[in-house]
Order: C-alpha cells, then structure tokens, then sequence
C-alpha cells in the first residue's frame, strides 16, 4: 500500500513538473496536428508530401524539444548562477574565510535551503539560505515561463507550417538523425573523457616518478610515506614484473584456451551434426556467462590447491597462490569466445570452397587443413587476438588466484601479480588522490590500455583484409 | 531408426550389386550405340528427408562423349549429377537408392572409398570456386592430397599440362604464384577445370559450368569442353539449350524427377519422340 501511495506520488510529482507539463503539451499538438494533417490528407490526397504522422511528429517534436533542451540547460546553469550571487551578496564575509571554510559555508546554505541537516549552522548561514531560497523561487518562475512559452511558440510555429507542401518527413527524419548522432557522439566523448582523464593523471604520476623508471624498472613496491616525514621504505614503481606476471599467466590461459577453443570450433563447425550443435553451442556460451568472480574462486578454492597437491606428489614447490591456477582458469574462462569467434569465421567460408575440396576427392580432415583453415586463418588469428586482450585485461580470477607478490620469474609455480592486480590493491580502501601510489594506478591502467588497444586494432585490421578477400 | 534405414540400404545394395552382376554382361551388349559404358545409373531415387527428387531414373553415359542434361530447374538433373560422385553424401538428410556403377563397378558399394571415386569422377561447380591459395597449389591440391607425383618436377609438369588442357597456360604461366582468387571469372572457371584434371579423372562432372560466366567466357569453355571429350568422359548439367546441342553427343531431358527421354542429341532436338521434350526445346515450357 505504502509502495503504491509512493508511485503515485512520484507520478503526480512528474506530471505537475516543467517536463511533465511539456510531455501533456505533446501529446495534445499530437492530438491536435494529426487532425489537421488527416484532414488536408484526405482533401488532396496524393498531392500531400508527408504523410499525417510525419506532419503530427513533426509538431510533437517542435513542441518537445525546445523545452527540454531549456530544461537541461537551466538545471546546468542554474545552480552555478545562484552559488555566484550568494558569494557576491556575502562578499565581504567570505574574504574572512580559508578556501576550506569558504566552500563548507556555500555548502552548508544549499543544504540548509533544500532542507537538509547541516554540519554547523549560525545567523549568517540562515540569512544566506533564505536569500538562495528566494533566489531560487525566481529561478522556478523563469522555469516554468520559459518552458511553457517555448512549447506554445514553436507549436504555434510548426503547427502554422503544416500544409500539405510541408516536408515534414525530411524534417522529422533530420530530427531522428540528429538524434542518433547525438548518442553515438557520447559514446565517443566518453572514451576520450576516460582516455584523457588516464593520460593526465599519468601525467602527475610521472612528474614523481620517471617513465624510465616505470617502464624499466626492475622491482615493484609501491610503498609511499602517508604523512610528510613519516619514516617509510622508498616506494620503487617497476612495472617489469607486473607485465612479465600479466604475460605469463596470459600466455598460460591462451595456451590452455586457443587450442581447445579453435579444436571444438572446427568440430562444431564441419563435424558436428546440427542437432548436437544447437545443444553444444548455447551451452558453450553459458560458460561466457559465468562471472569471473565465481571462475575466481573456483581457481582459489579448488583449482591452486588441486596444483599445489599434485605438484608436492611430484616433490616440487608449488606456492598456494600460483601463475598456472590463474591461467589454466583464465584459458578455460576464454575457451567460448575462442571457439564462438573461430566459429564465425570457420562457418564464413562458403560451403563452395569445401564442395570444391570435396569434389576432388579430397577427405573431411584435408579439406579442413588445406582448405578451410587457411581460408579463415586470419579471421582465427583476429579471434585469438581478442581473446588474449581478453585474459590481458582479466582482473577477478587473478586477483584471488595470482597473488599480490610482484616476483619477477617466468617459473608458473610461483605467485606472480599482474597489472590490473595491482591496479585493484592500489585503489582499494581510503587513498590520498595525489600520492605516488595513487597515481601509479593510472598510469598502469594507461599501460593495459595502450596493450589491449594495440591487440585490437591489429585484430580489426586482419579481419578487414580478411573481409576483402571474400566480397 | 536411422541405424535401420542405413543396414536396410546395405542389404539392399549388395542385393543390387550382386543383380548387376548377373545382369550386367546381358546389358552391355544389348544398349550400345556408341562406345563402351562408362557410368550407368539404374532405377536411381534420391530422397532429401522426406521428399522424393529423383524417382527411377535409367541413364547410360558413354565413354568419351558428352552427355548433357537439360530440364526445368528443379527437375533433378543436378541432384543426378551430384549422386555420380557421391556429392550428396554430404547433405545429411539426403538418401540414395538403386545402382549406380562406374565400369560396371557400384559406386554406392560400402567397400568402395568415396575418396578414391571423387579422384576418377572429378566435378566442376556452377560457381567458380578456386581455394584462396595460389594458381599453382590450387592445381596441386588434387596431385598432392593422392600423391599422384614423386617429386617437385613432375609436379611442376603435371601442373602446366593440366593448365594447357585447360587451356589457361598462356595466361597464368607467368603469375603461377598469385592467388587464384584474382583471376577473372571465366579464367576461374577454367583453373577449376584444371584442377579437376590434375587429379586425372576418368569423367568430369560440370554443374552449369558456364552459368556465372559471360558470351565470351562461355564459348571458351565450350571450346575446352569438345577438346577434352578426346580424353575424358563429361556429363554437363544445363539450361541453355544452344550449349547442349553444341557441345554434347547424348541428351537427356529431366522432368518433375524424371527422365522424359535421352538419346543422341541430334536426334532430341530435330525430332523428339516425346511432346514434353519438344515443348521444352523449343521454348514453350519451362
């Protein structure tokens, strides 16, 4: 009952908002401009350029969208506008203030103004919050009258315009199209915003430690003093052994994941009769669908121990927290997205070429070996190149299976740690975000980056030339 | 039930096998109008699961000749083509009945390695299909997967006299190294031919060899196809008309999976015995 009294309150809430007021206006242009859109439609017919609908969303979107867009830009600007005239207004106790003080007062007469519990409150502080209150009463209005008279000028507008001679379907059409560009671009800006925010804080990091040092350094420990004079060992920042355990237990998991990735794709794919297939490859995929959380401590729990067992029966030292658990996990982990991948492009060579094979005689295995795998080789290699990018920027099993030790061996048997490890221990807990040992994290994840980035570029690039072969 | 339906097949084989040989001796001497048979398909049903394509079809095809197989599309004539060399064994579903024999052999007989029939009964597709290798290694595929040669340099010379009857010699010699898929279409299709022969076949089989291929392209292979006749036996499936009577010796018209009528070409088309055939060849059905 309580749950349902919210919702409605929440609906309610929305309707009597600016964009719930905007949203009724649309529906009614709709309403209304369709009725007139039909209306000349049926009168001239095929004369009409557009059809009803497209004259009736072209007036919904006139009548939309202008306000949104205030919307959005007036929740932008204006907190900032009302923050900069309650400083003016209190100017003169401000400058009294330290850049602490001075931002705990500006949030605490927000807090205050929107009703919330404030750390410290006193005289000034209410009159600040009754200014901003009224200040922000005014805001409202500007929201309320420009949102509507918006809305009511580009109806009245567009609404105007509708004739049988509109185009309103290229309009609308342009609309929909900016509008794809607009979500596409902020997928980009993302990626350039998470990019650029990696290089500048690697940036920093490098100003305290050299990149010599970082890309040659030999040993890894990233220790910092907390406190100024605090006596601590030197942090050293190598990431050698970080990358040289990264590619260790990535080249054990490709080890274990490419061969039998790419053997039950060329079953699946040329072997397999359909109705094993269509059991065999769903359940394939369910194995992506595992959470490498759960793959981690199946590597933790059963997997480290079992290595551990076998390799104390054979007299060697295993460590509890090996290279090889990880990877063997990490290689089982990648065994679908080898084999669904390889199996594209496997089924990508058309059937003639294996007829052709067939034809001259040749058996199932010749055909596969001579014929289809070479055709599809570079489809393969793309495919194994997204997987070790894959196991490359792998983080859950390792964490719990790798170990922290940054040893610098290629013996499988040891604890090795890999960059995204590190990059978790680094940023674990409460941190200082302008330390070394902060900073180091960035530029790790710089690093694993630039790596995987390259991976998938050479990828793409083969499966382009490969592409080309066939069209 | 699919174990059952296989064993019956066998029994039903070695049934025919052993009818073919007391029946054989008898057949060659009564139906021979030219030259000794070299493939026969008798009362030949294919089923692709549950539909019926070919229903009995009886068909001589004689050494050193071209037979050429005309009828509406989907009349079955392809389905017949691909049973010679055991290309439908491929398609799961797909089920052969009756006899079919390669020198008085049976194809279908489980002893038989389908392999070893594909090398003597080479085929040539509809559409050209090089392997994306080299124009070389694509006419040593057959060569080398049946070790047909010893050393490089009979490889070499298999090679080149495989692309001369082929009649493509002139212009690949020169660019033996580049990749086959390079070649135009009507030079594809003759590097396809090729490399059927290298395998040195007895009989070619050509699915709509020319149907991807331009005027001029065409009578290049037609050409090729009267000049390999003198080695090889080829059986040709296709829907033009003109291409059946000039290339080949005996026709045969499919129709509904059937065969309508077959005899000497000539003969199909200045005077069908048959009032299908007639409405076919002369273009008022189909």
């Amino acid at each position: 009952m309580q749950l349902l009294t919210d919702f409605t309150s929440a609906i309610l809430g929305l309707i009597l908002s600016p964009l719930g007021v905007v949203l009724l206006l649309a529906i009614v242009a709709y309403l209304v401009s369709m009725r007139k859109a039909t209306g000349f439609y049926a009168e001239h017919g095929r004369e009409v350029h557009s059809l009803p609908f497209y004259n009736a969303a072209y007036v919904t979107l006139a009548v939309f969208i202008p306000p949104v867009l205030f919307l959005i830009a007036f929740s932008l600007i204006a907190p900032m506008i009302f923050e900069m005239l309650v400083k003016n207004a209190y100017q003169s106790h401000l400058l009294t203030l330290s850049d602490f003080q001075k931002s705990n007062f500006i949030n605490n007469v927000f807090a205050l103004s929107s009703g919330n519990i404030t750390s410290k409150s006193s005289a000034l502080i209410t009159e600040a919050s009754q200014y901003l209150a009224s200040l922000k009463e005014v805001g409202s209005y500007i929201k309320w009258g420009g949102t509507i008279a918006l809305a009511v000028i580009f109806g009245c507008l567009a609404y105007r315009s509708v004739g049988p001679r509109l185009r309103a379907r290229n309009r609308v059409e342009i609309i929909v199209k900016t509008f794809l560009i607009i979500c596409s671009i902020i997928a980009v800006l993302t990626t350039i915003g998470i990019v650029l925010s990696l290089v500048f804080e690697s940036l920093r990091f490098f100003q305290k430690v050299p990149l010599s040092e970082f890309l040659f350094g030999m040993h890894w420990s990233p220790q910092t003093s907390i406190r100024p004079g605090q006596v601590s060992a030197e942090g050293s920042f190598g990431a050698i052994p970080l990358i040289a355990g990264t590619l260790l237990i990535t080249f054990i998991a490709m080890l274990v994941a490419g061969p039998i990735g790419l053997m039950s794709a060329i079953y699946l794919s040329d072997y397999a009769s359909p109705k094993f297939r269509s059991t065999a490859k769903p359940v394939l995929e369910i194995l992506a669908g595992i959470p490498t959380v759960v793959y981690g401590f199946f590597a933790a729990l059963t997997i480290a121990p079992l290595i551990r067992g076998w390799g104390e029966s054979l007299g060697l030292s295993v460590a509890s927290e090996s290279a090889l658990a990880a990877g063997l996990v990490m290689g089982i982990m990648i065994i679908p997205l080898v084999s669904s991948l390889s199996d594209d492009v496997i089924n990508a060579v058309p059937q003639s070429m294996r007829d052709g094979s067939y034809g001259l005689g040749a058996t199932k295995s010749e055909t596969i070996k001579q014929v289809v795998l070479p055709a599809a080789l570079p489809g393969i290699v793309s495919a194994m190149l997204l997987a070790t990018s894959r196991a490359i920027g792998e983080t859950m099993i390792v964490v719990m299976a790798a170990g922290l030790a940054a040893n610098l061996t290629i013996n499988p048997l040891e604890a090795v740690t890999t960059v995204t490890v590190q990059i978790v221990t680094l940023l674990v807990g409460d941190q200082e975000f302008d330390s070394a040992k902060t900073l180091a994290a960035f530029a790790l994840g710089l690093l694993l980056f630039i790596i995987t980035l390259t991976l998938n570029v050479i990828a793409l690039r083969v499966v382009q030339k490969y592409r080309e072969q066939y069209d | 039930m699919e174990v059952q339906s296989i064993e019956s097949k066998k029994a039903e084989q070695t049934r025919q096998v052993e009818q073919a040989k007391k029946m054989s001796p008898a057949e060659e001497t009564a139906s021979q109008p030219q030259g000794p048979i070299k493939m026969s398909g008798k009362d030949v049903s294919v089923f692709y699961g549950e539909k019926q394509a070919l229903f009995d079809v009886n068909l001589e095809i004689l050494e050193n000749s071209v037979t050429s197989l005309i009828g509406p599309s989907g009349c079955g004539k392809s389905t017949f083509l691909r049973c010679l060399n055991r290309m439908n064994d491929v398609i799961d579903i797909c089920r052969v009945s009756g006899l079919i024999t390669l020198e008085g052999e049976d194809i279908y007989n489980p002893e038989l390695d389908v392999v070893e029939l594909r090398a003597r009964v080479g085929m040539v597709f509809q559409k050209p299909n090089p392997f994306p290798k080299s124009i070389y290694d694509n006419i040593a595929y057959g060569p080398r997967i049946h070790g047909l040669t010893t050393d490089r340099a009979e490889l070499d010379e298999l090679v080149e006299s495989s692309l001369k009857k082929a009649g493509l010699w002139e212009e690949v010699k020169d660019r033996l190294t580049e990749s086959g898929t390079g070649l135009s279409g009507g030079q594809q299709q003759r590097l396809c031919i090729a490399r059927a022969i290298a395998t040195r076949p007895d009989v070619i089989l050509m699915d709509e060899p020319c149907s991807a291929l331009d005027p001029i392209a065409t009578a290049t292979i037609e050409e090729l196809i009267d000049d390999l006749r003198k080695n090889y036996t080829i059986v040709i499936v296709t829907h033009s008309m003109q291409q059946a009577a000039r290339v080949s010796q005996r026709t045969a018209f499919f129709h509904l999976g059937k065969i309508i009528e077959e005899g000497e070409t000539s003969q199909i088309f200045t005077n069908p015995r048959n009032k299908k055939t007639q409405d076919y060849i002369t273009g008022r059905y189909g």
